[in-house]
């Protein structure tokens, strides 16, 4: 059968031909609480035989379904084509205003694999930032700014567009809700992205997410049962590998429970381009240059400086000497020496 | 002036989204109103005067919401009219997951949150299957393949909808969904036009006051479970 393209008349195809070439296609019928097509039926047949109470039932009318199935399968194809759409090499963000109107006169370039520090206090326009590279800002909203790919205006549709979101977000308040166990979780978010081998990718993550977590869990561990830095392992690990969006914004992550320069080795590795709102100098310098926010506008631009890169060494040595107490006072030990 | 019917199960944040949508067309000079739908009582047209948007509060009572929401839409387009308004956003619940206010030719949002559950976009009826415009909200609680997977089953149940994230408490994303909203069409008049999808049948006894349980006290449109 030749390979499905977005105006093949899905309709007109047998069901069994479409699944072997989808096979999530099935989804449709489960998602609507339809019963599964015979193989040798074309999904018009089908809903030709529906009846018409069912239709009632549900709130659809039946050319409707045709419709509906037609973009259902669009979209699949869309998602299983995604990789072959041109790779993300640059975003630049071109500056625009900040609250007061007054010119920001920046241009700023990030590259997967870079690390980007983001400083400033509370309402002085982080998120704003974060929703303009999200909205891909064209001059217009309240900032001006405009954002290009690899050095065009994108594509309008773009924006729209779940399977191509700039940026995924983690941040401290964030927890799993759903009752599913990790491998559960884990498959469930790899066949919404449908990658070919699901239980490969699954392991992989799990692997990667107890290097980063303190304690081990296993894969049968209930999601909402890890401890906050178990969750923020599993959380960067499955985002790394996982997530649709080429940006990872990380919102001051706590020190509990998890190697975060590891956590941040991890996303670099896999490509993507981090984000990190953070005051804790450590992480701040791993960044090779940081944004400083000020009255909703980029105020500096900054390098890490060699001098900077110098005095790191001094602040995990500082780091690492807080934690040997925390580790003590954990332990049922006296500090009262330094 | 613009008509948008905004629906969404109970406590999903339609409120809180409106209101950020509203703040942020306040600033380009929009002006926007809005008609509460609901059934016993609500605090949410405080909640938007609070916030110098203008409100109006339609109380179903005994009556079936959606039906009552019918019932009055024309009007509340009237009142939208003379208060000169250039939007106005048409809130309710939806209750039975079965019943959509949206209407043909009229943009329709539908708002439910990351919080409920990755099976509840199945379980919801017109209300999001025939939406234009599906905002996700308490996006900043759950995990990024929360919402990753919560966006895919919203677009597996409605394909073509724009789906967007808005945060009610931070306000993330309601900036957009403003420019969305003021980007609908222009609603003149609404005597003819028709809903996306006929509101569930009804009438039987207990639509009529009884309330003795038993066979022989059910009239009209009754349906039993099948347990065969």
């Amino acid at each position: 059968m030749e390979t499905l393209h977005p105006t093949s008349g899905y309709t007109a195809l047998l069901l069994g031909d479409l699944l072997r070439e989808l096979p999530r296609a099935e989804d449709f019928f489960t998602s609507l609480g339809l019963p599964l097509p015979a193989g040798d039926e074309s999904t018009e047949t089908y809903f030709g035989r529906i009846p018409a109470e069912t239709l009632e039932d549900l709130g659809i009318e039946r050319r409707e379904l045709g419709e509906r199935f037609t973009a259902f399968m669009d979209l699949l194809v869309v998602l299983r084509d995604k990789g072959n759409g041109p790779a993300i090499e640059a975003i630049t963000i071109l500056g625009g205003v900040d609250k007061d109107g007054a010119p920001e006169d920046f241009s700023l370039t990030i590259r997967p694999g870079e690390v980007i520090s983001i400083v400033g206090p509370t309402g002085s326009g982080k998120s704003r930032f974060l929703a303009d590279i999200e909205w891909l800002a064209q001059g217009d909203t309240p900032t001006r700014r405009r954002v290009l790919i690899n050095g065009c205006a994108p594509d309008p549709a773009r924006r729209f567009s779940l399977e191509q979101k700039l940026v995924a977000q983690l941040s401290q308040n964030m927890n799993f809700v759903m009752d599913l166990t990790v491998a559960e979780f884990i498959t469930m978010h790899a066949e919404s992205r449908m990658l070919g081998d699901v239980a490969g990718i699954t392991a992989t993550v799990i692997a990667k997410a107890n290097e980063l977590a303190g304690e081990r869990f296993s894969p049968h561990t209930p999601v909402t049962a890890l401890s906050g830095g178990q969750s923020r392992a599993l959380m960067i690990a499955d985002t790394s590998c996982l997530s649709i969006s080429p940006i990872v914004l990380i919102d001051e992550i706590e020190n509990a429970g998890i190697d975060r320069r590891r956590a941040v080795h991890t996303l670099v590795g896999e490509g993507k381009i981090v984000l990190m709102a953070t005051h804790d100098p450590i992480l701040a310098l791993m960044g090779d240059r940081r944004l400083v926010f000020r009255n909703g506008g980029i105020a500096a631009l900054l390098e890490t400086s060699p001098a900077e890169r110098a005095n790191l060494a001094a602040f995990e040595e500082m780091d690492a000497r807080l934690t040997a107490v925390r580790n003590a006072l954990r332990n049922g030990e006296r500090i009262d020496r330094l | 002036m613009r008509l948008v019917t905004v629906a969404g199960p109970p406590s999903s944040g339609k409120t809180a989204v409106i209101i950020r949508a509203a703040e942020a067309l306040r600033a380009d000079g929009v002006r926007v109103g809005v008609i509460k739908f609901d059934c016993l009582s609500t605090g949410d047209q405080a909640l938007y005067e609070r916030k110098g948007i203008t409100a109006r509060t339609g109380l179903s009572g005994n009556l079936c919401p959606d039906h009552f929401f019918v019932s009055n839409i024309q009007e509340c387009l009237q009142w939208g009219e003379q208060s000169g308004f250039d939007l106005l956003v048409a809130e309710s619940a939806g209750l039975c997951n079965r019943c959509a206010p949206h209407i043909k030719d009229v943009c329709a949002v539908c708002v439910i949150d990351n919080l409920s559950g990755v099976e509840t976009p199945r379980k919801i009826g017109p209300m999001l299957k025939m939406a234009d415009l599906v905002v996700i909200t308490k996006g900043d609680i759950v995990s990024q393949a929360e919402r990753e997977v919560f966006a895919h089953r919203v677009r597996q149940v409605n394909p073509g909808a724009v789906v967007m994230q808005v945060n009610g408490l931070t306000g993330q994303g309601g900036y957009e969904l403003g420019r969305l909203l003021a980007g609908a069409e222009e609603t003149v008049s609404l005597t003819g036009r028709l809903l996306r999808f006929s509101m569930p049948a009804a009438l039987c006894s207990y639509c009529l006051g009884q309330r003795k349980i038993g066979s022989d006290f059910q009239m009209g449109n009754v349906r039993k479970i099948d347990f065969s």
